[in-house]
This record gives C-alpha cells, structure tokens and sequence, in this order.
C-alpha cells in the first residue's frame, strides 16, 4: 500500500475499533486512535507478513508493547487476512478470544501484553535471536509514552544499545496524555529524543498522523547501521474524531449512543 | 549443588546448540568455563531481572532453551510479573535458577535469602518447581530441564544432604524419593535440609523411631500418592523447609492430604513462622535458631510422639 492507501486502511482501523469498543463495552480508544496511522503503515506495507503462515521464520516480527492498544492492531490483522472480521465482533464478550489487551492466542498475534514495560524486553529477546541467526527480519516494537515510566522499559533499551540490535525498531506513540493525565503533568519525559540517543538509539521523529512521513522513516529501518532505532511519532490521543482529541477522558471512555453515532459519522466522513 | 548444575550444563550444552545461559551479573568464576567454552550461548545481562526475564520469554519464543540465573530472589521475586505474563502465560522454554535456597546465604542477610520462593512460584500455572536435596537430584533435575518443555524454576541450595542415590536408581521428576522407610513418622523434605532430616532420623533410630525420609525435588507438581502412602502407612508427618510454612511445601503437603482425604495422624509444619531471618549468621546458625536443624526435628517428633501416646492412654 502506498500512502494514499495506507491512510484509507487508518480510517478502516479507527471505524472497526470504535465499533468494537462500542458492542464490547470495553474501550482504550483513545490510545487506539493515536496509532492508527503506525499500524496501518505498518500493517500496510512495511512488515514482511504471512497472513497464512502466522508463525513463518522469516516474517518480521510486532511487538504490541501497548497491549490496550490491541483494537487497532486486530483490526489490521482482519484487515490482512489472518482471521476473519466478523471475529472483531468478539472484542471484549463472553467467550471470545480477542479480550481487550494484545493476545498471542488470535493468530497474528505473537506476544500477549497488557502490562506496561514488558514488550521491549521480549523484542530485544526476539531480535537478539535474529541477530544470533543472522537473519533478515526485523523487530518492531510500538510503545505507549506512559509505559516509558516503567524502568524496564530503560533496561530494555540499555541492553538493545549495548547489543547493537540493529534489527530492532521501537517507535513510541508519543500522544501526551497517559492514565489519568497529560505526561507532562505525571512524569515529563523531555528531552525525549535526547534520552533515546543517550542511551545508544538511532533516533527519528516524525509526525504521527503523515503517512508519507511514516513510510519513509519506517522504511529506512535502521537508522544507523549498528544501532536499534527509535522513531518518536508524535500524536493526537483520539486523533481522527475532534471531539476524543487531545482528552484523558477518551482513553477509557466507551463510545456509546449519540457519541457514537458522532463519531462514526466524522471517521466515515473522511477519506 | 551451583557447581553439580552448572557442570551438568556444560556437558549438555554441546549436544544443545539452542541453549542459552543468560546471568544477571552473577556467578563470578563459577561460569567461566561454560562462557569460555560456549561464548555464543552465553550472556551477562546485567543487573536487570525484569529484562533478563522479558529477553527469555523473547528468545524462548524464538526456538531457544533458555536458562536465568541469579542468586536469592533476583531471579523471581524481582521480575515476577514478567515470569508470570511473558514466560508462563506463553508456556515459554525457560528455566529460572536461584542459586541460594532458603538461608543459604547466611549471614549476608535477608535480602539475600530465598524464603518465600516455593509459595510464590508454585502458585504460577505451568511452572515446574524443583527443588533438590542432594548433588545427584541436582544434576538430574538439570538433565530433566533440558528435555522438559515448558517454564520451570530450580532452587539450589548451598548445603545438600551427603548423596543418596541407589544403586540402579533413575531420576523420576515429578516424584518423591523415599529415602529410608519407617512407620514411625514421615519426614518430608525439600531442599539441602534433607541432611539435616536424614541425621535427626539416624539419631531417632537410635531412641528406636524409625523415620521414613522423603526428599521432595519436585515441590510442583506434588506427588500425592506418595504422600497419601506416607499418610497412612506411618505415624504422622512432620515437612521440614527453610522456607516460611506459609504455602511452601507444609502448606502443599497440607492441601493435598485435605483433598484426598488422605489425613495423617498428624501433619506438623517446621519452617520459618512468619518471620524474616534477619539474625546474622551461617546457614547451619539459623538453622539452628530457628529451631530447623537436626536437633529441632528430633525435639518435634519425639514431644509429637509423646504428647500423641500420652493422649491415647488419657
């Protein structure tokens, strides 16, 4: 997919999970808005996927450190062809197996998350694997801000830096706003770029939301030859609907009645 | 026992290319040889357990056979909720190893002593959990590790029971050894404080109480058939750890004899009582404080003993 298409696949992502959010009653939408454009760049065209074959050697690998995120994440791989969609129905019922953090028991999925800080360190485990092979794919790992308060994110990125896992690519949906409150209220992670270069990452920013500006920096994974990379993607929470834009009320809130209707109707009215 | 296991992995490591020893900065020369002769399957990951564990379940996810390693609680207590998320709940090949069981660091302190280990990771659905008595059940419980599949937690000791193994005998996990028979009492251990229990049954045997001794290197999963054997084939139970009796082998033992309707004539439990061990001292000095060294075990089944033929004739 180029970016025109990729950007279409974004408001298919964002439409699926308010819908999902809405019938299961259950909802991080807010976080799930603010990557959309990350997952379906990267579910669009720069992860090498196997959407027969979930678990094939040589498919670069994802890691949803921000498992509340997963939504969006089972949206694109519906959208890929690994399970069928009438599966998202499932989001959060009785039953299902799509509950509401990143499972490795929905094919696609290879890690469960939920709890913050954990993804990275499994990453950098699964690109020092690669890397012990010698092979070709890559890692990928999408971090939340918040989830860079926890120190085993730092571990993590210690370790990646010392080991040179250039086959390793954190990007960071860097919305502002985390549990209960804006970042820079909680725990300020300014400089934030210069904490990642500080710690041995190759570091790029881009804006989160420009297609044309994530497929080239996430095309040219990685950065620096030797270094894992870190693309810093500045966001929007809620990004795609004004009103869910930029609150802390949206990242637990369920879109419901009237607020859904809203919603839908502004996403469908996009491109 | 730390020497037994790592000497086992190095005869094992060759015939296992995919294994890997990762280390929180820990094991100064008693690794040596394994980085020497394996660099490839070796890694210091520093002093950061939460990663160490996350990079595992990564690497374990991958294909490989992986082994923590640290001292005390590091390797679990530390990095728990990475064990129970990314190496459990994905059934993850990884083998945590705890070098110092119990208070077998002595005198440098509580933090340094692995206490409440037993109850904590056998709590965690699909672990395995071992725990050895003597070098032999060590080494073989390593073997075992290599071939099982799956999460699993090795505690050594600093101490071991003198070696025990029979002529003949084959290591089978999942089930408890009898060590000697009796019908007196049963002393049920886990751990290197089988030595002390196998000196207190050589003493009582002198008084004329025959204990059997059972060395239980797998606390999980628990092998109740022995137990509910032991339960009504002698006089009581005494479970001796140097762990809190709070849901550590006392407290296993206790859930499955309930459960089974298996019940001894008595069911003691010596460990440490909701305290800490914070006296300073060797192992075999806290042991003896307390009250779980040899001479404890034969002033608890002997009162036991006592008290219970006292009760009969009353």
């Amino acid at each position: 997919m180029n970016a025109t298409e990729t950007a279409a696949f974004s408001r298919r992502i964002r439409v699926s999970a308010l819908r999902m959010a809405n019938r299961g009653h259950g909802s991080h939408i807010g976080a799930v808005f603010s990557c959309a454009d990350i997952l379906a760049v990267l579910y669009g065209g720069i992860l090498k996927l196997y959407p027969n074959d979930s678990r094939a050697p040589g498919r670069d690998r994802f890691v949803l450190s921000k498992g509340h995120a997963c939504a969006g994440l089972y949206a694109a791989l519906a959208e890929r062809g690994f399970f069928p969609a009438s599966k998202l129905d499932t989001h959060y019922q009785d039953g299902s197996d799509l509950c509401g953090h990143a499972s490795h028991k929905v094919p696609g999925v290879d890690v469960s998350t939920g709890a913050l800080g954990h993804g990275l360190s499994i990453a950098a485990g699964v690109a020092y694997a690669g890397k012990l092979k010698s092979a070709s794919h890559r890692v990928f790992c999408l971090l939340s801000d918040g989830e860079c308060d926890e120190g085993s994110t730092w571990e993590a990125a210690l370790f990646g830096a010392h080991h040179g896992l250039s086959n390793l690519c954190v990007v960071v949906d860097y919305n502002r706003i985390q549990g209960i409150a804006p970042v820079s209220d909680v725990i300020g992670l300014d400089p934030f770029a210069d904490k990642w270069t500080a710690f041995g990452w190759a570091v790029r920013e881009v804006d989160g939301h420009d297609h044309a500006a994530l497929h080239q920096a996430l095309g040219t994974v990685p950065f620096v030859t030797g270094r894992p990379s870190c693309l810093i993607a500045h966001t929007t929470k809620g990004r795609g609907v004004s009103f869910m834009e930029n609150t802390v009320l949206w990242h637990y809130r369920i879109p419901r009645g009237a607020e859904f209707d809203a919603a839908l109707a502004e996403l469908e009215a996009q491109p | 026992m730390r020497d037994a296991f790592i000497g086992t992995l190095t005869e094992l490591a060759p015939r296992n290319p995919d294994l890997l020893l990762l280390t929180g900065d820990l094991g100064f020369g008693v690794l040596n040889e394994f980085r020497a002769r394996f660099p490839r399957q070796f890694l210091n990951v520093g002093v950061a357990e939460q990663n160490m564990s996350g990079l595992a379940a990564g690497l374990a996810l991958e294909g490989h056979t992986v082994f923590t390693y640290s001292i005390g609680n590091f390797p679990t207590l530390r990095c728990l909720e990475q064990i129970r998320n990314d190496i459990c709940y994905h059934g993850a090949n990884v083998k945590i190893v705890c070098v110092g069981g119990g208070m077998s660091y002595g005198a440098v302190g509580m933090s340094h002593h692995a206490t409440e280990d037993l109850a904590i990771l056998r709590s965690l659905p699909g672990m395995l959990v071992l725990s050895p008595g003597d070098l032999w059940e060590t080494a073989e419980a390593t073997r075992h590790l290599l071939s099982h599949r799956g999460p699993a937690y090795l505690r050594l000791d600093k101490s071991s029971a003198p070696v025990t193994v029979q002529a003949g005998e084959t290591f089978r996990p999942g089930r408890i050894r009898m060590i000697r028979n009796g019908t007196d009492v049963t002393l049920a251990t886990t751990g290197g404080i089988l030595g002390e229990a196998l000196v207190a049954a050589d003493a009582l045997a002198e008084q004329g109480i025959f204990c059997r001794v059972l060395s239980i290197h797998t606390v999980k999963p628990l092998d109740t058939d022995t137990l509910t054997a032991a339960a009504s084939e002698t006089g009581g139970i005494v479970s001796i750890e140097e762990h809190t009796v709070d849901g550590g082998l006392g407290g296993a033992i206790a859930e499955a004899l309930m459960e089974t309707g298996a019940f001894p004539l008595f069911l003691v439990r010596m460990g440490l009582r909701n305290t800490f061990s914070s006296i300073v001292g060797s192992q075999q000095y806290l042991r003896n404080v307390y009250s779980l060294d040899a001479a404890a075990i034969i002033r608890t089944v002997t009162s036991k003993l006592t008290s219970r033929a006292a009760a009969a004739f009353a």
